[in-house]
């Protein structure tokens, strides 16, 4: 059977490494893997959206509206955006930090209010969280993205050995005791 | 053993496998990583050429030179190296070719979706479409064998979906194919009229046994299905897009999109109630069936616009809606790519938008400001119009228009198509005024070198192409350089362009903010008793600036402190240091 998971973001969040971080997870679980990724114009802060199919055999590396099992937001805006995808009884792990888009900031549009009460209701049992404090806590802001992947590995049932190896493939050897930090807060959230 | 790759970095891979000697590549999305993995096997020469005209050229070179030989673009890029594209079908290679085009259905990150296979329909070459990252390694040696067995250079299809996909792939060894023997050959290699009539028809018999390969090679295959009330015949991703959707039915997929077999497709057809075409973008497949008399559906049922999904697949040929999401209630505002927190070419398209000027642009990060709140662009169209363009606009205005307009283009642009441009509006006593926005590298693809940079793909040192010194020698008398960071100095140098009776460029140089080694500064902050909420600050489009409780704010984790905002302040409100 296979499983969808959506990463949505905002350009520069560091998306891409958070689907390599589990590209090489569930490779190393004896998974067929793909993961679907957007480059380009589509980043430079614009809204970013990475695709990860794993099971027996995956055919499409694209997720659908009402496909995915889990999405993971690391902006709630983005959360809102990709819902969508999210199939009925799927588990939305939504960053609650808001990042302003172009529109906003320019006064053409209104950054919704009540982002985090609606997405509740659309998905219940959706886990908010804000990533951003223990990720400074941890050494740096952009590991947002590590302290969510923390946060997943909750849900996943994997070994946690596992998710380290996965990490230590993934990351710099310079930047890797400060994103095991950051995925060890993720992780006790 | 596995590896989880990119498709790009898999076409990579395959060509290490193969042996191939020589890359020469122009970046472009989604092609850019084949050649950026490629550079990271010792044993390939691999360069990053001005255009994919040189590149293409190059690769050709290689190949005549009995090297297995490659390079690699985005679809328009194909458009540039046409013109070598299709007399090489006349000469064909000595070591194995291989050009890899990347279309982009979907526009993801693109101009237009034209689609490559109609390149191998006119110049009369065989081209491969691999559907996974496992493909993509495998037919990159295939296209290179084939290339070698039948004298002919091979298009190597790829698109968006397979390009930046990851999926499993078996490493292989490298084959180290001996460099084949060059023999002067002016039959083969000098396409004057009198050879190149003896050649044409070469080209028809090799066509002529592709096309019986292409009724028994092991790259096009059939997948019995258990329903067979609907048989689909496809190709690359929309092969994965069916499997998804209709796991059960018989399948044609189709490897080798050039030539289309007949006998093969007529089989599968007779086996099936029904036959569909799953195909993006134009009915290649379709035309073709139709042209042999099977009856077929395809862009009837999809379109010819944009990707297609499996959703779209169950939708039109099983009647199956999408399953119901969690769709947000209400609307949310887009949020659209935008230039960079720091970038260099904000305070060039501020000057420009308050200048009131006409903009021919380019292709580019700098295309971006053509979005609001900059909103300083008139015209994109492909690599080098900008240049071309204003001139043409200019020879049709008259001198008045000139004091008005300007033409922006980034400095890999310029160097890639821009020079041309020039020469024509110096040689053509044209009164355009140029901006070059050099930030030092090749931005919207990822930061590649380029012959202005004085770096080479590997980040070396190498010979640096002054652009100063190139548009001087190309005629123009007035060459100016100047800092988009500072408004007041590339403002007066815009101006100075304009005023002066002929061609002038002005140099807007200032390094991309996300190069290594640049340097950001602290994070700016707003005093907010200082701040009367005049928006001045929010007139640059900063990702950064934001505007709450009618007073403007920074935010501490995008702001990089270039200081522009600033330096519009009329209130002094926004500082440097520590915040109080």
């Amino acid at each position: 059977m296979t499983k969808s998971m959506i990463i949505a973001g905002v350009g520069g969040q560091g998306t891409l490494l958070a689907s390599k971080l589990l590209g090489n997870l569930f490779l190393s679980q004896g998974y067929d893997v793909k993961v679907s990724e957007v480059h380009g114009m589509s980043q430079r802060g614009g809204s970013v959206v990475t695709y990860v199919r794993w099971g027996d055999r995956v055919a499409s590396p694209v997720i659908e509206k009402g496909e995915a099992d889990i999405l993971v937001a690391f902006e709630l805006l983005e959360a809102a955006r990709w819902a969508a995808c999210l199939k009925k009884g799927g588990t939305l792990i939504a960053n609650t930090q808001q990042i302003l888009p172009m529109p906003v900031i320019t006064g053409a549009a209104t950054y919704p209010a009540e982002l985090a009460d609606n997405l509740g209701q659309v998905c219940p049992g959706a886990i908010l969280i804000d990533a951003l404090t223990p990720a400074e806590q941890a050494g740096s802001p952009r590991a947002v993205n590590v302290v969510l992947m923390g946060v997943l590995s909750r849900v996943l049932d994997l070994p946690e050995d596992a998710w380290q190896q996965a990490l230590a493939r993934s990351i710099k050897p310079g930047l890797l005791a400060m994103n095991q930090a950051a995925f060890e807060k993720g992780r006790r959230l | 053993m596995k590896e989880l790759m990119l498709g790009n970095q898999a076409v990579a891979r395959g060509l290490w496998q193969a042996g191939c000697r020589v890359v020469s590549s122009y970046p472009g999305t989604p092609s850019t990583e084949i050649t950026e993995y490629a550079s990271g096997y010792p044993e390939v020469y691999t360069e990053w050429a001005p255009n994919e005209k040189v590149a293409y050229e190059v690769a050709m070179g290689a190949a005549i030179g009995g090297a297995r030989a490659l390079c690699a673009m985005k679809h328009v890029g194909l458009n540039v190296a046409a013109d070598p594209l299709f007399t090489t079908a006349y000469t064909g290679v000595g070591g194995g070719m291989v050009a890899a085009v990347a279309d982009d259905p979907g526009m993801h990150s693109s101009q237009n979706e034209q689609d490559s296979r109609r390149y191998a329909v006119a110049a009369k070459l065989p081209m491969l479409e691999p559907a996974d990252s496992q493909e993509c390694a495998s037919y990159t040696a295939e296209a290179f064998r084939l290339s070698e067995e039948y004298d002919t250079p091979v298009l190597l299809r790829l698109s968006t979906r397979v390009s930046h996909s990851q999926s499993l792939v078996e490493l292989e060894e490298r084959q180290e194919p001996p460099l084949r023997d060059y023999q002067k050959d002016p039959g083969k290699y000098v396409m004057m009229p009198a050879n190149a009539k003896k050649r044409r028809v070469t080209v028809e018999e090799r066509m002529a046994a592709l096309a019986r390969l292409a009724e028994v090679t092991t790259l096009n295959r059939v997948e019995e299905g258990s329903d067979r009330r609907v048989g689909v015949i496809t190709a690359g991703i929309c092969y994965q897009y069916v499997r998804e959707a209709m796991p059960d039915a018989p399948v044609l997929k189709l490897g080798l999109l050039n030539p289309l077999p007949v006998e093969l497709i007529r089989r599968f057809a007779a086996t099936v109630d029904e036959v569909v075409v799953a195909e993006e973008l134009d009915p290649v497949i379709q035309s073709h069936c139709a042209a042999i008399g099977v009856k077929v559906r395809g862009k009837e049922l999809f379109g010819a616009i944009g990707e297609l999904s499996q959703n779209l697949i169950r939708q039109k040929l099983l009647g199956q809606g999408p399953a119901p999401g969690c769709a947000y209630p209400g609307e949310l505002p887009v949020r659209p790519p935008a230039l960079c927190p720091g970038c260099p070419h904000r305070g060039l398209f501020y000057t420009l938008h308050k200048m009131g000027l006409t903009v021919f642009g380019d292709i580019g990060c700098y295309t971006l400001g053509a979005l609001p709140p900059l909103a300083a662009m008139d015209t994109t169209l492909c690599m080098g119009a900008s240049v071309s363009g204003l001139h043409g606009f200019l020879k049709a205005r008259g001198a008045e228009a000139a004091k008005k307009a300007v033409a922006v283009i980034g400095d890999s642009t310029f160097v890639h198509s821009g020079i041309t441009g020039l020469i024509n509006t110096v040689y053509n006593r044209g009164l355009s005024t140029v901006v070059i926005l050099d930030n030092s590298i090749t931005g919207m693809t990822g930061h590649q070198e380029n012959p202005s940079t004085g770096r080479d793909i590997r980040h070396q040192p190498a010979p640096r192409l002054s652009l100063e010194e190139t548009c001087r020698a190309a005629g123009v008398e007035k060459v100016l350089v100047a800092d988009p960071g500072d408004l007041k100095a590339i403002s007066a140098a815009v101006q100075e362009a304009l005023d002066h009776q002929g061609p002038a460029v002005v140099i807007a140089r200032r390094p991309c903010i996300l190069l290594k080694g640049v340097e950001r500064r602290p994070a700016l902050w707003v005093e907010e008793e200082r701040c009367v909420g005049c928006r001045a600050c929010m007139t640059i489009g900063c990702p950064a600036i934001s505007f709450r409780d009618k007073k403007a704010r920074i935010d501490q984790t995008l702001c990089v402190g270039c200081g522009l905002c600033a330096g519009l302040c009329g209130k002094t409100a926004i500082k440097e240091g520590e915040t109080s």
